[in-house]
């Protein structure tokens, strides 16, 4: 395996109109690694994550691919590239089956001529063999409607999606943020088969725990510029956590929590003010 | 298969609707089934409504409306006119300028829908408007009239506006069956039918997952805006004539026989063969009331019943769809 980064930020710069929201970003990413971008709602992780997906265009810097510098005309550009993403709403499509969600954009088609007819069959026995690699063996029938799937089993889909059309380069959007323990445990193992398998993994979490198991290289973000860059076992858990409330002491908000507990009878802050 | 899978489909509601009309007419009409069944009026009209219907069930499946189709169609007729007629050009001009027309106004809406964030409902209303002072002022201008006679030669007669069978079956009916083929194959068996239901469920993921959405967007309108113009050009071949005014009532009934067709208003999902269904029902309501008992006047209620119906029917389905998961025997 070569050294050379699959995937490259460098001096990333992303405005929307007057919004400035990256700043010089930097970033690598190599064959077989995790990265875990970490940061605060808002701080421009998904739309650091679009800009490598080919939705957005950086408005200054360069994204490399394989040390080649590259301008993708569009999230389909992207794909072709190798660079598959799971975004963190939609990408599934609750009133089509799994079998047609599975292979939306990318159909398996029979026939010839102008007479190319969607291989339903087809496409949804891989659908689901797919899915059940993932372990949601509880998916069995392709023709069945995404809409009835739980928000794991509909994640897994498209995670399952991006790495069988041979991705090099996986980026995951908060897939593990609406799922329970069991769930999200499957979505880390998914990580960590992608990167045995060879694959560059972005991965974006808010939780400390998710991110140290499967990261080997982490980033942080703050008001979209890195904050903090580092690799496994340089920091401590409390010190992640900490950076990723945006550079607060999280042990200071924690004692700020309870000591209002104590002096209102137990009661938590109300969340809106009233 | 089970009733529930039965059901399950969205052209469910449809059938059911279409069935429930006819126990109506005959329990509460006393329609005669075997006069009804050989009568041309309904078959015509549904395949006037059909034809247009077709692409406008596309349009709304990928989460679009186009109601300029009510201008469309006196649009594509009066154009005809006015140059078979009028000017007495020869019969191909005729056609291509009606089609083009059509071509012309759907890629307006079109490119306008995706260049712009102005619903397509206000985009279409804005054209339909527009579409109806130029055909007027336009004719007026041209013709001095708003009525333009016309004679067309024979092959036109014979491909777009005949009778067929012996009767008084139109043309237009075995147009209608063949684009109800093309379009089902479009929608149920080419990948591009996939995108388009992509596109009504989640325009944003669909244009992530590579889908041109936006080309395809103004394809649909163009689709639209052309069936229009091209039933109102058979109209004016069939009758020798065009006149400004018709077409309006059409914008509603195309879109109640799409949405009895089981089409979501918000996009993606629904048939072809429900809206098929769907048209020949509303056609049924419309047209075959003059074969039962009932006062014409009813016409209306009945349709408004049958859609609220349909539409609840629909979201129940729809319901059922999602959530229950199919116990597939093994194989
Ligand atoms: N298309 C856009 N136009 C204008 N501003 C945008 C656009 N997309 C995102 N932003 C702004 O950019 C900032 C970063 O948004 P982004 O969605 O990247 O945050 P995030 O880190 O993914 O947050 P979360 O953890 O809540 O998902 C926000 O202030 C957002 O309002
Ligand atoms: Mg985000």
């Amino acid at each position: 395996m070569s050294d050379t980064p699959v995937i490259e930020l460098r001096n990333v710069d992303k405005s929307f109109g007057p919004i400035d929201v990256l700043h010089e970003i930097s970033l690598k990413v190599k064959a077989g690694e995790v990265l875990c971008l970490l940061g605060d709602n808002g701080a421009g992780k998904s739309t650091l994550i679009k800009t490598l997906a080919g939705v957005h265009a950086p408005t200054r810097g360069e994204v490399l691919v394989d040390g080649e510098p590259v301008k993708f005309s569009g999230p389909k550009d992207a794909q072709n590239r190798g660079i598959a993403t799971v975004h963190q709403f939609g990408g599934t499509y609750p009133l089509m089956s799994v079998g047609r969600n599975f292979f939306m954009g990318e159909e398996p088609t029979k026939g010839f001529g102008p007479f190319k007819v969607f291989d339903r069959k087809t496409a949804n026995k891989i659908a689901v063999e797919e899915v059940q690699k993932m372990g949601i063996t509880r998916i069995t029938d392709g023709d069945r409607l995404v809409g009835g799937l739980s928000g794991g089993e509909r994640q897994s889909l498209a995670i399952a999606r991006a790495v069988y059309f041979g991705a090099r380069v996986l980026i995951l959007d908060e897939p593990t943020a609406a799922l329970g323990v069991k769930q999200a445990a499957h979505v880390l193992r998914i990580v960590n088969e992608a990167k045995k398998r060879g694959l560059a993994v972005i991965f974006i979490t808010h939780q400390v725990m998710h991110a140290m198991t499967v990261g080997d290289h982490f980033a942080v973000l703050i008001r979209g510029a890195i904050a903090a860059d580092f690799r496994k076992g340089e920091k401590s858990r409390e010190e992640i956590t900490d950076l990723m409330a945006g550079g607060q002491n999280m042990a200071d908000l924690e004692a700020s929590i309870e000591g209002y507990m104590e002096t209102h009878d137990g009661h938590p802050p109300k969340v809106s003010a009233d | 298969m089970d009733i529930m899978t039965i059901l399950r489909r969205p052209a469910a509601a449809s059938v059911i609707s279409l069935i429930g009309v006819l126990l109506f007419y005959i329990v509460f009409g006393g329609v005669d089934l075997g006069k009804l069944s050989g009568a041309a009026s309904w078959v015509n009209y549904a395949a006037r409504i059909g034809i247009v219907a077709l692409p406008v069930a596309l349009l709304m499946i990928s989460g679009e409306i186009d109601i300029s189709i009510g201008a469309m169609i006196p649009a594509g007729a009066m154009t005809t006119a006015i140059i078979a007629g009028h000017y007495e050009l020869p019969m191909i001009f005729a056609i291509l300028g009606a089609l083009t027309i059509g071509v012309v106004v759907g890629l307006f809406n079109g490119i306008l829908a995706v260049r712009t964030s102005v619903p397509t409902l206000i985009i279409t209303l804005g054209t339909l408007v527009a579409m109806q002072g130029i055909v007027l002022a336009g004719s007026k201008l041209l013709t001095g009239g708003a009525s333009v006679p016309l004679t067309a030669p024979g092959w036109a007669k014979t491909i777009f506006g005949d009778f067929i069978w012996g009767g008084s079956h139109q043309v237009v009916i075995i147009w209608w069956l063949i684009l109800a083929v093309v379009f089902w194959f479009i929608m149920h068996q080419s990948k591009y039918g996939n995108w388009i239901f992509a596109m009504g469920g989640d325009k944003v993921s669909a244009r992530n997952a590579g889908i041109p959405v936006d080309r395809i967007t103004i394809l649909l309108f163009v689709g639209t805006a052309t069936a229009a113009s091209f039933v109102g050009m058979c109209h004016a071949i069939l009758f020798n004539s065009a006149q400004v005014s018709g077409g309006m009532n059409d914008i509603f009934n195309i879109i109640v026989s799409v949405v009895v067709g089981g089409v979501l208003l918000t996009g993606g999902f629904g048939s072809i063969v429900g809206v098929f269904i769907g048209t020949l029902t509303f056609a049924i309501v419309i047209k075959g009331i003059d074969f039962t008992s009932i006062d014409r006047n009813w016409a209306n209620l009945i349709i408004g019943v049958m859609l609220l119906l349909a539409v609840g029917m629909n979201e129940t389905f729809r319901k059922k769809a999602m959530t229950a998961a199919t116990k597939k025997k093994k194989g």
